[in-house]
């Protein structure tokens, strides 16, 4: 624990690259193989279970540093993160154990079987026997997530660099479902065929944004200018809806989600066809909800996603089906390095004798000659449903990861308000003990309703300012939340409106963020509740 | 009910039986001044009084003003009050306010820290029947190590970044803190070299009497070799700055108590955060608060709320008190140096005296 501890810590000293990797090499190389895959695991993203509830965790804290629960409660907003606060509030101990992460994970998931009493005094034998810095990580475990500012890429950089595997087919060797109790080093890097694990989905290739936000609005000319010829290029729009990579393979099949979520069983609809498949097939697509052949919103969506009982209203209600628009494995073979013309001609072969056209879609080709006609077309996404164009380079490998040059989105224009700030909260971690959560309404007669939460698209620069001007001017405390002076405007960007019966103001955004702020503009000059209900369409 | 001697007022903190105010930020006739810190040291007053230490600093930073200073313990009288300073152990002539009249003692603390820094006389608790005190790190998450284990990490970085040839660059503020580094770096490792700003305040330490380690001014002739082979004590305002980035390849080291939070760190952005701050943590604002055996203490600045209440439950009768000081929770955010301040830091020759160097105005400020 004690290397990981320190790992921990020293990539939070650099914010350069290379020193990351660097530190990443050195651990690799001083801890033992289960250590490896642990923290392989966690770095990405697969979490030992909870055994301890986290209400429980945090009332034997407060006992163990000795102060009234209150005090606790702010130390956390001041803090910004549980795992931190309680390492920080409680006595210093000079850390005299030698347990490796491999033995604490195993400590941990014992908990499981144990007592609650037997759990309290584990923890509290535990938090005696770890100093500050391997406290914090071990609490981590217990209840938070790692993100730490590294990413995926640079664990695998690291591991790539220290086994001589190339990076690719790392990443894929860690995509899908594995532990670290039934994954060995040995394996991993031995491991030669992909079909080893037939549930195992390809990493994927995401595209990269032509134009950021609204205020970087990029012309035909300028696509023209970076892309180069329109006939080298497909154009498909750009879905709104799950992507998902489906997976057919010694007869079972597999439905992954981008963050790697299996999620075979939430799709019942799309399973005829995945079974229609033939073996060693894997495609990629969106998956919608569809309804007499229309896509529906990502709201109707939406309702069935997080549900454990998909019950029978909501198949009726929002039923789904897929449109696909690649397929990186054909016959048991890896297909990745074909063409994109070539792969998409495999996979209209495919689609054209599997009789689901309902459910399995293909992603059609936008017809285009030149890129002012594609932009041109693009102004009709939001009545497609969608959320602009894919552009794919006709000649690209189906890659890994978000790489510039071969996959592009060109996303329609966010909608947008411009809204009164009207409460704040502070933030957690890098935001810590600044106010970075904020509030915005819209007039509704003479009184501002509030309508959305945004907590991004501000400059840290920015961000200073508001939390400066939050600290002065603030006329009411609710516990974490502030009522601030209505004075500052911001504009709202956002991908979607719909109704909401749970919100005051009667409707919901989707990704609200902030474009910018309005330094030109007057409360008074905000938009209206009216005016937004306009943008519902109705 | 009598008037309290001392009041809160919008000038500052009033003692109308004396006729003077202890750190007014507005102009007043008589301010009596903790420290020479720019939230308690203002322009414009008539005559100021302050402790002999803080002398050349406040000539310095507030140009040709009326100053009489005065030793620890030495006792000034004004319509029968008794005014005298204390040692406060938060930078260089930093003193805690003790007034006395009829009997009732107040003291204003200033700034302090209850740990001895080894340059700033040490704190010296003061019996009182009202204590006005800061409490900028007053939330239990924040407990300081001893100076002498940070001191061990601080030049062991210096030395890891000789050996790799990478240049060294501290920040801490201009006042205290840079002084602070100064004489407890191993100077057997290199030279130290430093930001004009900071260069400036130790001559006007110097010429006050105070004995520092020696330092080389970085100017444009400063050889970029040489500057890496040592240290070079640098403010918070040129972190980024071209100024900074022309000594590159640098691993960049802030200290401060808000380094004490992961969260605050990282927006930092510094290579490394050493904890090291020149207020008191938890434990010793609550000590020296029980020193002094108050009836009342009022909380000027910091996390005044929570601390008050937590004071109030633990048996004190603590009240929160609205100031214009530093560190306040609810002020500690300055907005960025305007690009004239940072211009004058790229030349270290025009650099203006007062560059706001409060460790908590600077809390998420500079970033």
């Amino acid at each position: 624990m004690k290397a990981f501890a320190q790992l921990f810590l020293s990539l939070d000293e650099t914010n350069k690259t290379n020193e990351k990797v660097k530190i990443l090499k050195e651990y690799f190389s001083n801890v033992p193989d289960t250590d490896k895959m642990h923290m392989l695991a966690l770095f990405t993203g697969r979490r030992p279970k909870r055994p301890i509830n986290s209400t429980l965790i945090r009332n034997w804290a407060i006992e163990a540093s000795n102060i009234p629960a209150w005090l606790f409660e702010e130390s956390y907003h001041v803090v910004g993160d549980l795992a931190e606060t309680m390492s920080l509030l409680m006595l210093e101990s000079p850390g005299n154990s030698s347990k490796t992460l491999t033995e604490w994970i195993a400590e941990i998931n014992a908990q499981a079987a144990r007592t609650e009493d037997e759990r309290k005094l584990w923890l509290i034998d535990s938090w005696a026997m770890l100093d500050r810095q391997e406290r914090f990580v071990f609490n981590k475990l217990l209840t938070g997530s790692f993100r730490i500012g590294v990413s995926n890429n640079l664990v695998v950089k690291a591991l790539a660099d220290i086994t001589g595997i190339e990076a690719p087919a790392l990443t894929h060797r860690i995509m899908g479902s594995w532990m670290p109790e039934d994954y060995t080093y040995e394996q991993l890097i031995q491991e030669q065929n992909a079909a080893d694990n037939i549930s195992r989905p390809y990493p994927f290739f995401l595209a990269y944004p032509i134009q950021e936000t609204s205020e970087k609005r990029k012309s035909a000319e300028d696509v023209g200018n970076a892309l180069g010829e329109a006939g080298e290029w497909q154009a498909e729009w750009k879905w709104d809806g799950i992507r998902a990579q489906m997976i057919k393979r010694g007869g079972q099949i597999f439905i992954w989600s981008r963050g790697e979520d299996l999620a075979t069983e939430k799709f019942p609809e799309l399973h005829p066809f995945l079974n229609a498949l033939p073996d060693g097939t894997v495609l990629d697509g969106e998956i919608l909800s569809f309804q007499n052949n229309l896509p529906m919103s990502f709201s109707v969506l939406q309702t069935r996603i997080g549900r454990k009982n998909l019950s029978k209203k909501i198949l009726t209600d929002s039923p789904v089906a897929t449109i696909v628009y690649d397929c990186l494995e054909y016959a048991g073979e890896d297909i990745r390095y074909k063409t994109q013309s070539e792969r998409r001609a495999i996979l209209e072969k495919l689609q054209a004798a599997i009789e689901f056209p309902e459910v399995f879609r293909i992603s059609s080709l936008i017809k285009f000659d030149s890129w002012e006609e594609l932009e041109t077309i693009r102004e009709q996404s939001r009545a497609m449903i969608a959320e602009g164009i894919m552009l794919k380079r006709k000649s690209a490998t189906y890659q890994v990861g978000r790489r510039r040059g071969d996959w592009w989105k060109w996303k329609i224009d966010p909608l947008s308000v411009d809204a009164v700030m009207i409460y704040a909260q502070k933030g957690h971690g890098r935001r810590a003990d600044l106010y970075t959560d904020y509030t915005f309404a819209v007039w509704d007669g003479d009184k501002l309703v509030p309508f959305a939460k945004a907590y991004s698209g501000l400059t840290d620069a920015e961000i200073n300012k508001v939390d400066y001007f939050i600290k002065r001017n603030t006329l009411e405390k609710f516990g974490p939340v502030r009522t601030v002076k209505p004075e500052l405007v911001f504009e709202i960007g956002f991908e979607g409106i719909n109704k909401s019966t749970r919100h005051k103001s009667g409707i919901a955004l989707r990704f609200p963020r902030i474009l910018r702020w309005r330094h030109d503009k007057p409360k008074e000059e905000a938009d209206t509740l009216e005016s937004l209900k306009d943008l519902l369409g109705e | 009910m009598a008037k309290p001697l001392l009041e809160f007022t919008d000038r500052g903190i009033y003692c109308e039986q004396g006729k003077f105010y202890i750190d007014p930020w507005k102009p007043v006739d008589d301010a009596v001044i903790t420290h020479a810190h720019a939230d308690h040291a203002y322009f414009g007053h008539k005559n100021y009084l302050a402790h002999h230490l803080s002398r050349e600093v406040m000539l310095y930073r507030l140009g040709d003003i009326n100053l009489r200073t005065i030793e620890y313990g030495e006792i000034v009288t004004k319509n029968g009050v008794q005014i005298s300073m204390f040692p406060a152990g938060h930078v260089i002539g930093s003193a805690q306010i003790r007034v006395e009249y009829k009997g009732v003692v107040w003291v204003v603390s200033g700034d302090y820290k209850t740990d001895d820094d080894g340059i700033s006389t040490p704190f010296e608790p003061v019996k009182c029947h009202h204590f006005i005190s800061e409490c900028t790190f007053g939330m239990p998450v924040y407990s300081w190590k001893p100076q002498a284990e940070i001191f061990t990490e601080v030049n062991n970085w210096w030395r890891h970044n000789v050996e790799n040839g990478v240049a060294t660059v501290i920040v801490g503020y201009s006042l205290g803190k840079a002084q602070r580094i100064l004489q407890n770096l191993d100077v057997d490792i290199g030279k130290v070299y430093t930001h004009g700003v900071i260069e400036n305040t130790n001559e006007a330490l110097r010429r006050n009497g105070v004995i520092l380690n020696p330092t080389h001014r970085i100017t444009a002739e400063s050889s970029k070799e040489e500057v890496r082979k040592g240290i070079i004590i640098a403010p918070p305002s040129s972190v980024g700055t071209p100024w900074m980035r022309k000594f590159g390849p640098y691993s960049f080291g802030y200290c401060s108590g808000w380094m004490a939070i992961r969260g605050a760190k990282r927006r930092r952005a510094a290579d490394r955060g050493f904890i090291m701050s020149d207020h008191a943590d938890w434990n010793g604002l609550v000590s020296a608060i029980d020193a002094t055996g108050c009836e009342c203490v009022y909380l000027t600045h910091g996390y005044t709320a929570s601390f008050t209440r937590y004071l109030n439950e633990i048996g004190f009768n603590a009240r929160e008190v609205h100031t214009l000081y530093g560190g306040e929770e609810e002020d500690d955010a300055s907005p960025q140096p305007s690009p004239k301040e940072r211009e004058q830091e790229d030349n270290p020759s025009e650099v203006s005296p007062n560059e706001g160097d409060l460790e908590g105005a600077t809390k998420g400020g500079i970033i």
